[in-house]
């Protein structure tokens, strides 16, 4: 899938030009200035940060503050560094997004290729639900995951997160398998095949991108939630909540080497995500997107 | 054997709906049986934990006689405005002037969209520390030699709000540029040939024909910049806090302090109603086009 190239460029003077590159360079650097800042300050020591100069290179260079954020700061009451809280994150985002991804693949061909009546009224209440405002829901939820069990726990931000996320990856799904020619179903039905094993031979095996899409959505999205986190986390608080206690700790003194170099940790994941796989996530989107 | 086959195809009638109906099942009351019982919250007088002693539009009463809730309608409003228009503006120019047969085009891009990838809490430290007058921009440019250099819109009630403007802009601007792109990339470039050839003008051929065609992206930037806006509450909490003092309450912010912290429940879960309905005005009408348009 090589795109054509689609410009709708106009003929502009070199002035012009000139001030079109000058633009789009220096909002490069407005979007690279917070990245820049928290690399260079999380491997400097505090004294040069509070005595001098934010944006200058470190003079001396040292890994202490990342040392520092990942096992020994003080998040809270506890001095446990945020790697506890990585791994409640990681423990939390794999099976949340596996889960809503197999069930966001599963609707999707009931929408498109079984349809029956009513089929765009469930699909539509689905949809309305990826975009409620959570405060919404934040009380009941706190009441039933407290009847389940399973308040304050990794499983009870699972839930939360399956619960939530199979509107969006439903979306997905639906809107890629539209554009599958159902006359290939049709046909496997007539030579037998029955409802699994069409999706299994059929759909499966051309849903990669789609799959794509789906997985960094839900993983971005997850990884990145802050209130369902901060409302249900109780003592498996994920890596946002943590870093959020790190940086606004008022007592003693103010690390903010250590704060930007827990910053990056908590931005790593999603990061490393979007620089191997985001050129699909765009291709994969607009292939689902185009027809719909 | 001929009423096991004909069971057989029956399940096989059953089983699509069967395999929809846990997330239906599950949207049904995790979704709106939630939002009925918030709506049916925010009537009775819950304080610490949910109770059902009625009282009517009370909690809407108080909630609306309370300053700090006046000040979070007027902090989402000038915030919402603030950020869409800006990053409407930021995402449209950026997207227009990539499309400009750029060299580089695909090194800048990644820059652009990499904020969308962080999490509002990372987005918000580094702006924190980076916008605090004690150690960031403002001790730069006094270090560097420009003595009366003053910026502290951060600790200043008049101009925080803003500052949350820049870091959210910041995040979301890149994202709308490639839905912008998307758009150009779109349009047949005949159009824009034969327009050039009758003689309009670069500004003329944007205003009169292109932007006009990206009508549908607009729309969705609209719908989406708002959703994020009103949902906003992360960021206001890793940047600010609400603060200084209570400068810059947004109705997220208050719905979490007055439900959890506060233990006005009722109170709590009507604001949250009112939230609701803002996005549903906006989404409802929206997803119905959508939905029948699709429909064709």
């Amino acid at each position: 899938m090589s795109a054509v190239t689609q410009d709708t460029a106009v003929s502009t003077g070199r002035v012009t030009r000139a001030l079109i590159y000058l633009v789009l360079v220096l909002f490069a650097l407005f979007y690279l200035l917070p990245l820049y800042v928290m690399g260079v300050n999380s491997v400097k020591p505090l004294s040069e940060i509070t005595g001098g100069n934010m944006m200058a290179l470190p003079s001396v260079w040292t890994l202490e503050p990342w040392r520092q954020a990942w096992s020994t700061a003080q998040i809270g009451v506890e001095p446990t560094g945020l790697r506890p809280y990585f791994l409640n994150s990681i423990l939390m985002v794999v099976p949340a997004v596996a889960i809503s991804t197999i069930i966001g693949a599963l609707n999707g061909y009931v929408l498109t290729k079984w349809r029956f009546r009513g089929d765009t009224w469930v699909f539509g209440l689905m949809l309305f639900s990826c975009f409620i405002p959570f405060q919404i829901v934040l009380i009941p939820m706190a009441v039933v995951l407290g009847k389940l069990g399973l308040a304050g726990s990794v499983p009870g931000l699972v839930l939360v997160h399956v619960v939530y996320g199979i509107g969006f990856t439903t979306l997905y799904f639906r809107n890629y398998y539209a554009s599958f020619p159902t006359e290939l179903v049709r046909a496997a039905m007539i030579d037998g095949a029955g409802f699994f094993r069409i999706f299994w031979r059929i759909l499966l095996p051309v849903s990669g991108p789609i799959a794509v899409v789906s997985v960094i959505w839900q993983f971005t999205n997850i990884w990145n939630d802050f209130l369902f986190g901060v409302s249900f986390g109780g003592t498996s608080q994920p890596m946002t909540v943590a870093l959020n206690n790190l940086v606004q700790s008022s007592t003693g003194v103010k690390e903010y080497n250590v704060h930007f170099a827990g910053a990056i940790l908590a931005a790593l994941p999603t990061l490393i995500v979007y620089i191997v796989a985001g050129r699909y996530f765009v291709r994969g989107l607009m292939a689902g997107s185009v027809k719909g | 054997m001929a009423s096991e086959a004909d069971f057989r195809t029956r399940l096989q009638d059953w089983l699509p709906r069967l395999v929809l109906a846990p997330s239906f099942a599950v949207t049904l009351v995790f979704v709106y049986g939630f939002i009925l019982f918030t709506i049916v919250l925010s009537f009775t007088g819950s304080k610490m934990l949910p109770k059902f002693t009625w009282v009517g539009f009370e909690n809407y009463e108080k909630l609306f006689a309370l300053p700090a809730w006046n000040t979070a309608i007027i902090n989402i409003a000038i915030f919402a405005s603030l950020y869409i228009v800006i990053c409407t503006g930021i995402g449209l120019m950026l997207a227009i002037f990539l499309d400009q047969k750029i060299r580089g085009e695909g090194m800048l891009r990644p820059i652009y969209l990499y904020p969308m990838a962080l999490s509002f809490i990372v987005t918000g430290t580094a702006w924190k520390w980076f916008l605090d007058p004690g150690i960031g921009l403002q001790q730069v440019m006094r270090n560097a030699g420009w003595e009366s250099f003053t910026f502290t819109w951060i600790k200043d009630a008049d101009f925080a709000l803003y500052t949350i403007v820049l870091a959210a802009v910041w995040q979301t601007s890149g994202f709308v540029m490639a839905m912008f792109l998307a758009g150009l990339r779109g349009i047949d470039n005949e159009i824009l040939k034969a327009a050039q050839i009758d003689g309009a003008s670069n500004w003329q051929l944007y205003r009169r024909i292109v932007i006009p065609l990206l009508r549908p992206a607009f729309l969705s930037a609209f719908v989406i910049l708002s959703h994020l806006a009103i949902k906003s509450y992360d960021l206001v909490i890793a940047l600010t806090g609400g603060g200084p003092g209570r400068a810059t309450e947004m109705p997220a912010t208050f719905m979490y302090s007055y439900t959890f912290t506060r233990n006005q429940m009722g109170i709590g879960a009507s604001s949250a109603v009112i939230m609701l309905m803002t996005i549903a005005a906006i989404m409802v009408p929206y997803l119905y086009a959508e939905l029948k348009e699709k429909k064709e």
